[in-house]
């Protein structure tokens, strides 16, 4: 009973954490159609940002309690600086360019992004480690888990019930479900679609940042350390089906509860296990698990 | 622990200057130096594991060439240069992957015409230019990767190691926890999923068995390297109800483990080894767990003999970086001094002359010589790779700073096979000749 708990906790935890980081790269190619390579150096950036602002905070004394809040600021400060930056001077010159070149020109942006961080911070390590054990612990069957992973938990589900709304039940999102549908017609009905290119980036950004910056307290914040998230985020969003909110939510569950159940009894099969899963998705369902029925363009 | 380790907290403003200046000024060409033996210096200088392993390394070889070069090393080194002639740096990054680092090779050997190359602290990458050092003839000395597998699986000419191979941490981690556990009946572990995790591993589970017959394995853990997120990993572990938890994890992984592990417990109600975990303390400070037992990978920082060699390289980077050298500085100490050993004897037997390359690699097979951790003996594969003693302690906490305590140190006849025993076959025969 303690081993079946535990496998569903520890896999509902990394399930919040995949689906956090893997949630702004789905978001941006359901609307702009670009498979955003960045999306690593992002989540980076937003680490890195954190813990100069807790370094900070912690620095100078400060109300630790008050260090919650820097989280989504660093965010916030990420994808409003990086994300308009890199959408309006580089981005809107490819529209319209096959999708692997956008591919390659954000694959290009993470590592000119990898070596900024190292102008910015250098190859040293950071850490932003006192929010995480801030609020002690409690106990699941008898396993000690922290309760700034429960709070993972918690905003992983608020982040995509936000965006759920926001898409389904105010004008904007709707104005955006109009361009992801037909970019086009869209813009021949008046939705100014370089706007909602730009505002989706931005968020996709501040997304990609906040994955970062969430999980900076547990990790040590090191050069490369994006570099392995937007592999697991792609297979999350491949799982799901590329571009959907629902899919990238039920990709990260599946994900999470399949490697959880790994390093719990079968240990040495980990790593296989996330991409046999994708293999097995891909195999039924070669547009991943939620992907929408295309009509035909003539 | 510090949220800047090396240099204390980092301010937006810090960060913000550093950017600017760093774009305005870009990268400053390095001063020419028209000296004479060309040394090529190859360590990680990007990366994750640029900041644990390469840079330290690289302050320690520009310490060493500074003095050398100025011939304000101590005793037995007070003669300027390698064999008369000042040394040229050259630094690569090692950094890329083993398909680049031979590319990088053949660039340092044939383009800038290196006259000894010094490096790798990826065995990957040392198994992938040890034959090219050898097709190439040219002295080339590891001084950090672990893998046992160089000398044991062939022999070279050229190719020298002065650091001890990594199945000397294993064993002596598993002699430190069988000492200090005489009743363990299980033990667990969490190593990165590839060789160098997998080999260290392997080395200290067939060490324990090899000294507490009858002991359980609860759970080898093999995340992917850098993996980052160990919440599943340390529930493992707790559940496994082992006594100890080995581990090889190095850099941003050791990080993120204490900081995950620690809150959950896995630091309180197991005892935790981490075979490299000093550098670890170097960075986190008081931030790692009292009664973490660790190792340094030889008899490095706080393991180190308090002798004039060691008083004065701590000393010096001190000085220059505010901080305190870890084994990776050490190590490459140790090498450029292995090299600088040879020389002296090469030109001592060459009537004082500068010797060439093929005296330089005569005398520094079966060398002995002075490092900043002792005296290193090149005693194993056919006089090419060096032995020492190494030491494990545990952690604890005095005002403020990390102190080791029960430290125990162990020769290198007790932790090394003899020559030409593969290590996996003297561990599995009880280390026969090591006891």
């Amino acid at each position: 009973m303690t081993d079946l708990v535990s496998v569903l906790v520890d896999g509902i935890i990394y399930s919040s954490y995949l689906f956090i980081i893997s949630v702004g790269l789905t978001l941006i190619y359901g609307v702009m159609k670009i498979l955003n390579m960045a999306h690593g150096s992002l989540y980076a950036l937003g680490a890195y940002v954190t813990a100069t602002f807790v370094g900070f905070w912690f620095g100078h004394n400060l109300n630790p309690y008050v260090s919650f809040l820097l989280l989504p600021l660093a965010a916030v400060v990420v994808g409003l600086v990086a994300g308009p930056l890199i959408e309006r001077g580089l981005l809107r010159f490819m529209y319209g360019k096959d999708e692997i070149v956008l591919v390659l020109v954000t694959y290009a942006i993470l590592l000119i992004l990898e070596d900024v961080i190292k102008l910015a911070w250098g190859v040293e390590s950071y850490s932003a480690y006192q929010p995480y054990g801030l609020l002690g612990n409690f106990e699941v069957a008898g396993l000690p888990y922290t309760v700034y992973d429960a709070l993972l938990v918690v905003v992983a589900i608020g982040v995509g019930v936000a965006l759920t709304w926001v898409l389904t039940r105010t004008r904007q999102g709707k104005l955006l479900l109009a361009v992801i549908h037909d970019r086009e017609v869209s813009a021949a009905m008046g939705i100014n679609v370089q706007r909602v290119y730009t505002v989706t980036f931005t968020v996709g950004t501040m997304l990609a940042a906040l994955g970062g910056a969430l999980i900076a307290p547990k990790v040590s914040v090191v050069p490369a350390m994006g570099v392995d998230v937007i592999v697991l985020a792609f297979a999350v969003v491949v799982i799901g089906g590329l571009g959907s909110l629902p899919g990238a939510a039920l990709g990260s569950v599946i994900v999470g509860l399949v490697r959880s159940t790994a390093v719990h009894h079968m240990p040495e099969v980990e790593l296989f296990s996330i991409y046999f899963v994708m293999a097995l998705v891909l195999i039924f369902r070669p547009k991943g698990l939620f992907s929408a029925a295309e009509a035909r363009k003539i | 622990m510090r949220n800047r380790p090396s240099h204390g907290n980092v301010s937006p403003l810090t960060v913000a200057l550093r950017l600017a200046f760093a774009v305005a000024v870009g990268a400053a060409p390095a001063a020419a130096l028209a000296k004479r033996v060309k040394l090529g210096v190859v360590t990680f200088l990007s990366g994750a594991a640029a900041g644990p392993f390469g840079v330290p390394a690289k302050n320690g070889a520009e310490i060493v060439i500074d003095a050398l070069n100025a011939g304000t090393l101590p005793a037995p080194y007070k003669t300027k240069g390698l064999g008369g002639e000042q040394v040229e740096l050259t630094f690569v990054d090692e950094a890329g992957g083993t398909t680049k680092q031979v590319n990088e090779y053949r660039n340092l050997v044939q383009r800038e015409n290196a006259d000894v190359v010094i490096g790798y602290i990826s065995s990957g990458d040392c198994l992938a230019v040890a034959p090219l050092a050898e097709e190439l003839k040219k002295l080339t000395v590891l001084f950090d990767c672990g893998t046992p597998r160089i000398f044991e699986d062939a022999s070279y000419k050229y190719l020298f190691r002065t650091g001890p191979t990594a199945t000397m941490d294993n064993v002596a981690a598993a002699f430190y926890v069988t000492q200090m556990k005489p009743n363990i009946k299980k033990f667990s572990g969490i190593n990165q999923n590839y060789a160098w995790g997998q080999d260290s591993w392997n080395d200290f589970e067939a060490a324990m068995k090899a000294l507490k017959p009858g002991i359980e394995v609860g759970t080898s853990q093999m995340p992917k390297l850098l993996a980052g997120q160990y919440g599943a990993e340390v529930s493992a572990l707790l559940t496994s109800g082992a006594e100890v938890v080995h581990s090889s994890f190095w850099g941003g992984d050791t990080e993120a483990l204490i900081l995950q592990g620690a809150p959950r417990g896995l630091f309180t109600k197991t005892t935790v080894v981490l075979t490299a975990g000093e550098p670890t303390i170097v960075r986190l400070g008081t931030q790692v767990p009292e009664g973490t037992v660790i190792g340094a990978r030889g008899p490095f920082d706080m393991f180190a003999p308090d002798i004039e060699l060691n008083r004065w390289f701590r000393k010096a980077y001190e000085d220059k970086f505010k901080m305190a050298p870890s084994y990776p500085a050490y190590k490459m100490a140790q090498a450029i001094l292995g090299v600088k050993a040879a020389y002296d004897k090469a030109q001592a037997a060459n009537a004082g002359k500068a010797p060439s390359q093929e005296q330089v690699v005569a005398a520094f097979e079966n060398l002995s010589f002075e490092g900043p951790g002792g005296r290193v003996e090149m005693s194993l594969g056919k006089g090419h790779q060096a032995v020492q003693g190494t030491a494990f302690g545990i952690t604890k906490n005095v005002g403020g700073k990390v102190t080791m305590t029960n430290v125990k140190t162990y020769p290198a006849s007790k932790v090394n096979p003899p020559d030409g025993v593969k290590s996996e076959d003297w561990i599995k025969a009880g280390f026969k000749a090591g006891k």
